[in-house]
């Protein structure tokens, strides 16, 4: 099937099966491989982007759901030499180890940040339960979406 | 995943039609129960046929003392709506807490309520709040709807619309989440209409189901210790690696009388 869509700002134009989910979609045809794919049953959210703003698990979208909207993955946040201030504070505060988890974590992250509420220790523990990471024990990321949150909305101030 | 046609039909009778001429459909709502399925190849339909964009599904209206709902509504936008927290706030809470926030951004209503996971959130709901389910082709009460372990009143092609909640003086959810998937190991919600309660539980049996003698109980005197000695519902309690019968049957009871407890105190 045809499917148009943009992807980090490009615009795409390209024919899948109709069987193709939207993790398969950005890593393997548009070779995005920083979404990584986990578990691929929506446990373990590795795989998580935005869709029109909202984070969604990609393994548990299909490409053709996405028809005419605007996905953004971690290739869309930063660069290496212009990081999103979601990025610095995982850098900063040691939020990674082995690293799998963390472009979902960060996508999740800003979206939490974004959607205004207020931050704290619970909310952001809640607010990341989709999100599994295996390494750290959450301390430092939960560190890092706070520092990134104050950054953030000192930004929009 | 194996192939599958896809489907977009721009008007419900379209995807109803649709749904007669293919050999083995299944709707597409929210999709985070079946692609998931799918992808495990434990359900391989021929046709998917999307219902997003459907406006018959869309839409959250408070009137008077109902509250609709459109079924494409996802768990976000539920839990997100100032009509719901206005008129519902213990729905908009049982919505805030379904599955985690991706989910929430996915996942409908009236997906969940035709798929009628035994732990699902909103079957408890639909009970406690005597909700109508109004399909592509009649009304059903939720009292009649829930039949069985994912089985429902609906037909094969058969689609849910909206749901009307009747909204209460009063209503509490609380749950006993499982802690890996946030699925209600039980879930009750207590709603009081002007002192008729009613009592709904997921979780706990086959499908969600009401409990007489703690409505019984309930009515008579609104207060957690009303339910110390209250017979419990005759169902079979679900056994599984999470909880045995036993302690889902001393969770039913737990959970109904917290929420008792929140709507007594005044804050719900």
């Amino acid at each position: 099937m045809n499917l148009s869509l943009t992807v980090n700002g490009v615009e795409h134009s390209l024919d899948v099966p109709a069987n193709t989910l939207l993790a398969d979609l950005l890593r393997s045809q548009l070779r995005l491989t920083g979404t990584h794919v986990g578990c691929d049953t929506s446990q373990c959210g590795a795989c998580t982007v935005h869709l029109d703003g909202r984070s969604v698990k990609a393994c548990t979208v299909l490409a053709a759901q996405t028809q005419g909207r605007a996905v953004t993955t971690i290739e869309g946040i930063g660069s290496p030499d212009d990081l999103h201030p979601m990025q610095a504070a995982f850098r900063d505060c040691h939020a990674l180890q082995c690293g799998f988890c963390t472009p979902a974590m960060i996508l999740r992250a800003i979206e939490l940040v974004e959607s205004g509420s207020a931050l704290d220790n619970r909310t952001v523990r809640e607010g990341l339960e989709g999100n599994i990471c295996r390494c750290t024990g959450y301390h430092n990321i939960v560190k890092a979406v706070l520092t990134a949150g104050e950054a953030m909305q000192e930004q929009a101030r | 995943m194996n192939p599958f046609n896809y489907h977009k039909p721009s008007s419900l009778a379209a995807a109803v039609a649709l749904h007669r001429d293919a050999e083995d459909p299944a709707y597409l709502s929210g999709g985070h129960t079946l692609l998931p399925t799918m992808t495990q190849r434990l359900a391989a339909p021929s046709d998917l046929i999307d219902l997003e964009g459907l406006t018959e599904l869309t839409g959250i209206a408070a009137q008077g003392s109902v509250l609709s709902i459109g079924a494409f509504t996802r768990h976000a936008e539920v839990a997100a709506s100032s009509e719901v927290r206005g008129a519902l706030p213990a729905l908009a809470d049982l919505a805030e807490g379904v599955g985690d926030a991706q989910v929430r951004n996915r996942g409908t209503m009236g997906g969940s309520l035709a798929n009628s996971d035994p732990a699902a959130d909103y079957p408890a709901a639909a009970l406690a709040l005597n909700a109508v389910i109004r399909t592509d082709r009649r009304e059903i009460a939720a009292d009649d709807y829930f039949r069985g372990l994912f089985e429902t009143a609906l037909a094969e092609d058969e689609v849910i619309t909206r749901i009307d909640f009747a909204v209460p003086s009063r209503a509490a959810y609380e749950k006993f989440p499982n802690p890996a998937s946030r699925y209600a190991t039980v879930g009750v919600m207590v709603a009081d209409f002007r002192g008729a309660v009613r009592v709904g539980i997921t979780g706990a049996g086959p499908c969600a189901c009401r409990a007489p003698a703690f409505e019984a109980a309930l009515s008579a005197r609104l207060a957690p210790a009303s339910l110390d000695d209250a017979e419990l519902p005759a169902i079979d309690f679900n056994s599984d690696l999470h909880a045995s019968a036993e302690y889902r049957a001393h969770l039913v009871r737990v959970m109904a009388q917290r929420a008792t407890a929140r709507i007594a105190a005044g804050t719900d």
